[in-house]
């Protein structure tokens, strides 16, 4: 199999779903290694396309491919991505240091390396030293920056931000894409962010793909 | 922006609202303390009688609450995981029946099943188990609570974990918790928040349960501090010893009153109602079977009983009982008192909603109208401490020096009644009044629309909804009710509820079957009529 293109993280081929009167027909690959932004007006269906790569929905017919691998029909947990949502990334009524020791292990059995790594990814996002602070008592921008450190020690190849800053102010905004961009080079993570901010894609986005009506646009 | 002569009417109505309910509730209180001689009170207070009736009171309380929420706890994670089967909202539609019917009606239905006839314990025989279980003493007492309780329970909890944010669910699965996992660091902690509410309502239902006791206890063994009031003015005819007890039980209320007012509340506001998030867990086969059977014993224990009202009653003759002069009379007293009942209740709650609203108009009210407004928003707490029995103990020892007690028990009963729905009342009206205030008050003051005419163009369409609701809730409560009618229920008047009552000890139990057939089903439908736009609400 020779093959020029550079290797694919995300593959949907041929992927169908119908949910409700809303139909959705994908058939595209995202590039190992970059930003992908997806664009696209309200209810055209990005976040079903983020949700059939994370495993949330299944296509009915169709095949969901992750760094070559076969994953249709897997359970989200055992896909290798990590995932932000736009709000309630953290439990409300844990701890940061258990919110983020969760993505190292989901019954929580920390050993002192993993306490270690959490007190670590949590300096590494400018949190240093909020291991015991509830979510309740930090500013939506830095409950994002929580959810970072979680997904910088969950390690996985793939990452999914689901409008991550729109709950945001614009001056923030800015500064936490900065800290993606750091964190995504120094990781050489695959990123596949869903925006509907133009300015975002501009400063974040090495590609673009746009969804319009249940399809990527071509 | 209300004028000055708004206002002014609205705290008139308040302070009679207040008046009038305070006049109810502690002219008794106050003809019980002085009726009670010091002496002779306090040995009937530390009699080992009255210790043993307390402990029983506590004790089957207690145990009807644990029971209730632990039992609760698995159906509601079950259907928490299920938030889209098929007959899932008719499920959780199920779970409010109880709240509905009256329980002497659910106490017949139990005994249909649980009863030394019934279907459980024939399956028992079958089985070849010996001794039956006994619907009668603290087993069926505990049996009921938790046939009444339970639902109640799992509503509340069920709301509590459908307000989690969806993505804690994503988040679960994404991040691969397993079930133990799951429960540990979401159910959990949800359930905690709302578990500690959801018992102490159902402790203060069982504290102060009288039908059912009435009904399934008896004996000095099984017996509570409520039936033996009712006991003691009814059979013994030994006042001071009704007054004792009533003393006891106002302190007994007021001390769990006090302790629940420290937990968090429970809103089992929207649950079910199509807005739970979809889950990713439960999803092998044994989970699924888990849940499936979980649901189906719940569904099981709430519907046997039910159907075992419908089918008894339909083996009665019912146009026969629906000719009878006694089920006319009857039914024609309880449809009046029912509705004076709604009526008072409402135009109680209207007085409060009009004073609150001219208070919380003023930008600075003054401290004694700051009072005034707690002492309002109170009034349905100091409901709840004076139970009905002991409220119409207290009438029977002011009335009876003065005038027959017969001729005003019709007044006394629904007098009660209207006290018992005051709350729910409330919770109608209240925030439909509010919001409609919000909504039109600046643009009703700006036109210039006051009086009948505003009553007649803003406020009747909007509110007319609210009011037939909160009526409709209040009757089907005071239909049902047969605690301030059992105190003074007699040949000259009979409730629906009481005919039924007074038949269950004769002969004719097929007659008390198919009566308690139609009043159930009058009830369950007042009380659907009276919930349903409550789910429209946000």
């Amino acid at each position: 199999m020779a093959n020029d293109a550079p290797a694919a993280a995300v593959e949907l081929l041929d992927v169908r779903l119908v949910l409700g009167s809303a139909r959705f027909h994908f058939d595209c690959r995202l590039e190992e290694g970059v930003i992908t932004a997806i664009t696209g007006p309200s209810g055209s269906g990005k976040s079903t396309l983020l949700n059939l790569v994370a495993g949330f929905e299944t296509p009915d017919s169709g095949r969901v491919r992750l760094s070559g691998r076969d994953m249709t029909g897997v359970h989200p947990g055992q896909r290798p991505l990590s995932l932000v949502f736009q709000d309630n990334n953290l439990f409300a009524h844990l701890d940061l240091l258990t919110n983020v020791g969760l993505g190292i292990h989901p019954a929580l059995k920390l050993s002192p390396a993993d306490r270690r790594a959490v007190s670590d990814a949590l300096s590494r996002v400018g949190l240093a030293g909020y291991e015991k602070r509830m979510p309740g008592t930090l500013s939506g921008g830095e409950r994002q920056r929580a959810a970072f450190a979680r997904a910088l020690v969950r390690k996985r190849p793939l990452l999914l931000l689901d409008e991550p800053f729109a709950a945001l102010d614009p001056a923030l905004r800015v500064s936490m894409a900065e800290l993606l961009l750091n964190l995504h080079r120094e990781s050489g993570n695959t990123v596949v962010i869903v925006t509907h901010d133009r300015d975002e894609v501009t400063r974040l986005a090495d590609r673009v793909l746009g969804v319009e009506n249940g399809t990527v646009r071509p | 922006m209300l004028s000055e002569a708004q206002r002014k009417r609205g705290l008139a109505a308040g302070a009679a609202s207040l008046l009038a309910v305070a006049l109810f509730v502690l002219a008794p209180v106050t003809a019980l303390l002085a009726t009670a001689p010091a002496s002779s009170s306090q040995a009937a207070l530390f009699d080992g009688y009255t210790a043993s009736l307390l402990r029983f009171t506590l004790l089957q309380a207690g145990l009807s609450t644990v029971l209730s929420i632990l039992l609760a706890i698995p159906v509601t994670l079950a259907l928490a995981r299920r938030p889209s089967f098929p007959l899932r909202v008719w499920i959780i539609r199920l779970m409010a029946v109880p709240m509905g019917l009256p329980v002497l009606i659910g106490a017949l239905g139990l005994i249909g099943i649980f009863g030394r006839q019934g279907l459980f314990n024939r399956l028992l025989a079958f089985g070849g188990v010996e001794q039956p279980v006994s619907i009668y003493g603290l087993s069926g007492i505990l049996i009921a609570h938790v046939f009444f309780n339970l639902p109640l329970a799992c509503r509340l909890m069920l709301a509590g974990l459908e307000r989690l944010p969806a993505e804690y669910w994503r988040l679960s699965a994404s991040l691969g918790m397993r079930p133990l996992s799951v429960f540990r660091f979401i159910e959990g902690p949800a359930l905690a928040r709302v578990a500690p509410g959801a018992a102490g309502l159902v402790f203060m239902l069982c504290a102060t349960s009288f039908t059912l006791v009435l009904v399934l206890g008896g004996g000095p063994a099984a017996t509570t501090l409520e039936v033996a009031i009712y006991q003691s003015l009814r059979f013994d005819f030994n006042p001071t010893r009704a007054v004792a007890l009533s003393l006891l039980q106002i302190g007994l209320t007021a001390v769990v009153l006090i302790l629940i007012s420290r937990l968090p509340p429970a809103e089992s506001a929207g649950v079910g109602e199509g807005r739970a998030n979809r889950r990713f867990d439960g999803r092998s086969l044994p989970a699924r079977l888990y849940d499936a059977g979980i649901i189906g014993v719940a569904t099981l224990f709430l519907l046997l009983p039910l159907g075992s009202i419908v089918v008894a009653g339909l083996k009665a003759d019912l146009l026969k009982l629906v000719t009878m002069p006694a089920f006319r009379q009857a039914g024609l007293t309880s449809l009046a008192i029912a509705f004076s009942a709604g009526l008072l209740s409402i135009l109680v709650s209207l007085g409060i909603i009009a004073a609150r609203a001219a208070i919380a108009d003023l930008r600075h009210p003054p401290h004694p109208l700051k009072a005034f407004s707690a002492a309002l928003s109170g009034m349905s707490s100091l409901v709840l401490l004076v139970p009905p029995v002991v409220l119409g103990t207290g009438w029977f020892l002011l009335i009876r020096p003065y005038a027959d007690v017969s001729r005003v028990a019709p007044v006394l009963v629904a007098t009660v009644n209207m006290l018992m729905a005051l709350p729910f009342v409330m919770r109608v009206l209240a925030p439909a009044f509010e919001t409609h205030a919000a909504r039109t008050g600046r643009l009703a003051a700006s036109l210039g629309l006051s009086g009948f005419s505003r009553m007649r163009l803003v406020d009747w369409p909007v509110l007319a909804r609210p009011l037939m609701m909160a009526l409709s809730f209040a009757m089907a409560l005071s239909l049902g009710d047969l605690g301030a009618v059992a105190l003074f229920g007699s040949q000259d008047l009979t409730t629906l509820p009481y005919l039924v009552y007074s038949r269950l000890g004769s002969y004719r139990t097929n007659d008390a079957d198919g009566l308690a057939l139609i009043l159930g089903a009058i009830c369950l439908a007042l009380t659907a009529l009276g919930t349903a736009g409550s789910r429209r609400q946000p």
